[in-house]
């Protein structure tokens, strides 16, 4: 897959939700785009699947050109939308059945496919239950159940965790990893850090429509985190003060509502210093720097709506 | 098998369940037959037909409604589907935006709900024929026409809520189809002829879609099949031929934006 100065402008507001970004996709990779709410994922997302015409820019997918081959190319790509849209009037194994017709496939092989997808998805023994009466969960997972249908060769997953508890997280990245080794490749959207560490090999972040900064989480934890943080939580009121103190302790000094955080090569030498400048924080806490920290790095920590 | 009769296989797996909900359509009319046709009829007596040429003595009344509620039954059946129905399903459920992230596209949408509409309102009437058939109130064999007839109705009046479903924005926007379609309903010939309106009238009425989808189906029922079925057999396809050309860009900037 190959994205080059692809624009998204929704008429008639003239909002543009993707300004020009440029991606590739190898084969069998799983690939992430990161950004706070309206950063434009989903609008890229629904470009990739082909059912948002593109406003400018080119889109390859799997060799062919989305603009003219939506069709050719929804047939072999999966998709997992933002908001469940499963067909609520029809039982949980109809709604796997009828999706499979509508790739043409014939009845059997749609048939067999239901049964192994319903496996798959630990819905077995709901299959006859109306979709409505599913948990949060459940749903999710047939909607994935269902994305793969048409063995696809690419799915694609926007923000597919959104709203599950804990153990339904981990059991739909169980089945992702599932799938990633079994060759199929991942796009997917994700506000979430630890899952966008866990799932992705590479991952883009965007923001304002554009991609801020793009590599393995490794490279972009390096690049816009450093190593380690150093976080000191001090009284209310006090942090300017304590701010202006700490000057020249860390690469990068970040001060939140309630802590500060010091980005640097060794918590613990930086944490002595502090010490020694004869600052005492209430807590200080020092850990490796993670997806969030340049997360919140490059997209601001002012709230997106 | 094309694309667009995927959707009918979808809305036939509904129906598996909830063929009952067709049974109430039936009712509709059915009320209208006994109150108004068998009703009124009492104090009506034989209308005089529908021209010089009709039965000599006229027909009883309740022969002479039926097949009006007929291509009632026919138009609300499909038109019902591709307003109410598919309000739900384009707006609430968002039913189409799962099925077009498949190879199916906007015009497979469009043509297969227009076909099940059209089975729908077939359906229907076909339930309501056989009331009005336990009633005794067939006339000629040639009623047996409405089932094409029927079709072409559902045709015309599904292509026409298609493109009217595009324009909703909500439930309360409904009362303008009400408005439109109710005194289509009562003045378009239904409960007594044409000859009752002064000639200006008499053309506003020929003009009304409903007008046309009686006189398709009330001539073969009251046994004067014949090229008078043309007219409104072409105004009816041509009516749904607009209104799927309307619908369909509406539709295609509605659901790929």
């Amino acid at each position: 897959m190959v994205a080059e100065g692809l624009r998204k402008v929704y008429q008639p507001s003239g909002f543009t939700a993707v300004d020009g970004i440029d991606f590739a996709l190898a084969p069998g990779e799983a690939f992430g785009f990161l950004g706070p709410n309206g950063a434009g994922k989903s609008s890229t997302m629904r470009m990739i699947s082909c059912v948002s015409p593109l406003s400018g820019g080119s889109l390859r997918v799997l060799g062919l050109d989305a603009a003219t081959h939506g069709p050719e190319i929804r047939a072999r790509i999966g998709v997992v939308p933002q908001e469940d849209t499963l067909d609520e009037e029809l039982t949980v194994r109809e709604n796997l059945l009828i999706y499979g017709r509508y790739f043409g496939l014939p009845r059997p092989v749609v048939r067999e496919r239901a049964d192994r997808l319903l496996e798959f998805a630990r819905l077995t023994d709901k299959a006859d239950e109306q979709v409505a009466a599913l948990s949060g969960g459940m749903k999710r997972r047939l909607t994935i159940a269902r994305g793969l249908v048409n063995e696809p060769e690419i799915l694609l997953l926007d923000e597919p965790t959104t709203g599950l508890d804990p153990q339904a997280r981990h059991l739909l990245w169980e089945r992702l990893y599932q799938l990633k080794s079994e060759g199929v490749s991942l796009i997917l959207t994700t506000h979430y850090m630890d899952e966008a560490e866990q799932l992705c090999d590479r991952l883009v972040v965007m923001d304002g429509g554009r991609i801020v900064a793009g590599g393995t989480p490794r490279e972009l934890i390096e690049a816009h985190a450093g190593r380690e943080v150093l976080e000191l939580r001090v009284p209310p009121g006090d942090q300017a003060v304590t701010a202006e103190k700490l000057q020249g302790l860390a690469d990068r000094l970040e001060p939140l509502p309630d802590r500060l955080l010091l980005y640097t090569e060794d918590g613990e030498t930086a944490l002595a210093a502090v010490h020694a400048r004869g600052i005492v924080p209430i807590t200080a806490l020092v850990r490796r720097a993670g997806l969030e920290d340049v997360f919140l790095t490059l997209t601001g920590r002012t709230l997106v709506d | 098998m094309p694309a667009a009769l995927l959707l009918l296989e979808r809305n036939l797996l509904i129906y598996r369940h909830t063929w009952y909900l067709l049974l109430a359509e039936v009712l509709e009319p059915m009320l209208y037959l006994l109150t108004i046709g068998v009703g009124i009829g009492q104090l009506v007596g034989h209308v005089p037909g529908l021209d010089d040429h009709g039965p000599a003595g006229g027909i009883g009344y309740s022969v002479y409604v039926a097949p009006a509620l007929l291509a009632t039954a026919a138009m609300n059946g499909a038109m019902n589907e591709t307003t109410f129905n598919m309000f739900s399903k384009l707006k609430l459920q968002r039913v189409y935006d799962s099925i077009l992230a498949t190879p199916m596209t906007v015009y497979d949408v469009a043509v297969g709900e227009v076909c099940w509409a059209l089975l729908r309102g077939v359906l229907i009437t076909l339930g309501f024929l056989a009331v009005v058939g336990a009633f005794g109130l067939v006339h000629s064999v040639w009623i047996l026409l409405v089932v094409p007839g029927a079709a072409l109705v559902g045709f015309a009046f599904a292509s026409v809520g298609l493109a009217v479903v595009t324009y909703l924005r909500n439930w309360a926007d409904f009362q303008f189809i009400q408005l439109a379609m109710l005194p289509m309903f009562l003045f378009a010939t239904t409960f007594y002829p044409l000859g009752v309106y002064p000639r200006p009238i008499q053309i506003a009425v020929e003009c009304l879609p409903l007008y046309q989808s009686i006189q398709l189906i009330r001539l073969p029922a009251l046994g004067q099949p014949g090229t008078a079925l043309l007219l409104p057999a072409v105004y009816l396809l041509l009516m749904g031929a607009l209104g799927l050309r309307i619908a369909l860009p509406r539709m295609q900037r509605l659901l790929l934006h």
